[in-house]
């Protein structure tokens, strides 16, 4: 083999070698384990804690709410769609304690009038319905079809 | 040197550059097709969107920003709600108040030119073929096995190419990390058999999670029933957000 193409393969061979050295210390570790990503980055990701406890959480001591709900017409409606993230109150009652909005305006979110609602939707004119009152003097929220 | 004795050279070095590649690793993620991984996948996650019984409350644009921790400046949301409004004369408006989050005042159309409205909530539609994934320069966004995008915060450069380049408006740069962010259809929640926090909360059950690929479960049911589409086909993303009752311009 003449001179000049064994040094140009040893030059050639020092150039694959320096690259993949320093590729090796430039890549985070776990790149490429399944794509073109860290892998870590979905553990990373997996990894986020709840704010949310889900809806099976609650029945666990709030039976009878529960049961009061399960048959009414907000059965379907989740807890801590009206009295927000609540892992912090599962993981410690006493200490957190969850929303409790009484407001009219938070059961107007839903319910006022608003032309773009889907029709047959229970939906009040908040001028005209229950004399600006909160709505929970009259309607129990875990069985709203009760009027007291 | 002659032509031959090169090749026979060649043939020599050749071996010892593949085992080299082989012990870095170098072919595990050049050459193996994301597609076809995911095709091996068990799990493909999807959601279905039933406009006909959105009531545009915003619970669910509310509920994503307190459990992923979103700026509550009224410009950066995972999910948000739109309205859409269409006149008699052929006009639509389209409007989202703070991405829906304290529901919406009157549209101000007179019931009398109404012809129809509804609410379309969106988030990102975690494409099958995602155009924010192919432009990342870094890899910092990327497709898991199971079908949904996320981004590595960690390793964003915050060069904000993904945000342009989502067809959706999905993305948006976090003004304290200048990172990227988006819908992770909440990776940390299903990963463990709950439920995203948007479809937690929905209250008319307008949001539909589950695995389009699987028999039995309500978003088959929800697939089943209902004609469906998906927002701006014509991109062949190929989106994994289906949506029931809305109408081409809706995009």
């Amino acid at each position: 083999m003449p001179a000049q193409v064994r040094r140009l393969i040893v030059l050639f061979a020092v150039a694959v070698a320096g690259f993949l050295i320093v590729r090796h210390f430039l890549l985070p570790e776990s790149f490429g384990l399944h794509g073109h990503y860290r892998a870590k980055a979905v553990d990373l990701a997996a990894s986020q804690a709840f704010e949310y406890a889900g809806h099976l959480a609650c029945p666990e001591c709030h039976e009878e709410v529960a049961a009061l709900k399960s048959p009414s017409k907000h059965a379907e409606v989740a807890c801590e769609a009206c009295h927000g993230p609540s892992m912090s109150h599962v993981s410690d009652p006493a200490q957190n304690k969850p929303e409790l909005p009484r407001a009219r305006d938070r059961c107007g979110l839903c319910h006022y009038y608003e032309a773009s609602r889907p029709a047959g939707f229970p939906q009040v004119d908040p001028a005209r319905h229950g004399a600006r009152a909160e709505c929970v003097t009259c309607h129990n929220p875990h069985s709203p079809e009760m009027v007291q | 040197m002659r032509r031959r004795e090169f090749l026979k050279n060649l043939a020599s070095v050749g071996p010892a550059i593949g085992l080299l590649a082989a012990g870095s690793k170098l072919n595990g993620y050049l050459y193996a097709a994301e597609t076809e991984k995911q095709a091996q996948s068990v799990r493909l996650y999807g959601m279905g969107i039933d406009v006909d019984v959105c009531i545009g409350c915003g619970r669910c644009a509310v509920a994503c920003k307190k459990e992923n921790h979103v700026p509550q400046d009224p410009f950066f949301y995972r999910t948000w709600v739109e309205r859409y409004v269409f006149s008699v004369d052929g006009e639509l408006r389209v409007d989202s108040p703070n991405g829906g989050a304290e529901a919406f005042p009157p549209s101000g159309v007179p019931e009398k030119e109404k012809m129809k409205a509804y609410y379309v909530p969106k988030l990102c539609n975690q494409c099958s073929k995602p155009p924010c994934v192919q432009v990342c320069p870094v890899g910092a966004t990327f497709q898991t096995k199971d079908g949904v995008v996320l981004i590595d915060p960690d390793y964003c450069i915050g060069c904000r190419y993904c945000i342009q380049a989502c067809p959706y408006g999905a993305r948006y740069l976090h003004p304290q990390r200048r990172v990227a962010d988006k819908c992770t259809f909440c990776y940390h929640r299903i990963v463990r058999n709950m439920k995203p926090a948007c479809v937690e909360v929905c209250p008319t059950s307008a949001r539909i999670f589950g695995e389009p690929r699987k028999s039995n479960t309500p978003l088959w049911e929800f697939m089943r029933k209902h004609r469906l589409q998906v927002l701006k086909p014509n991109l062949r993303t190929e989106p994994k957000v289906y949506y029931n009752g809305i109408d081409s311009e809706v995009r």
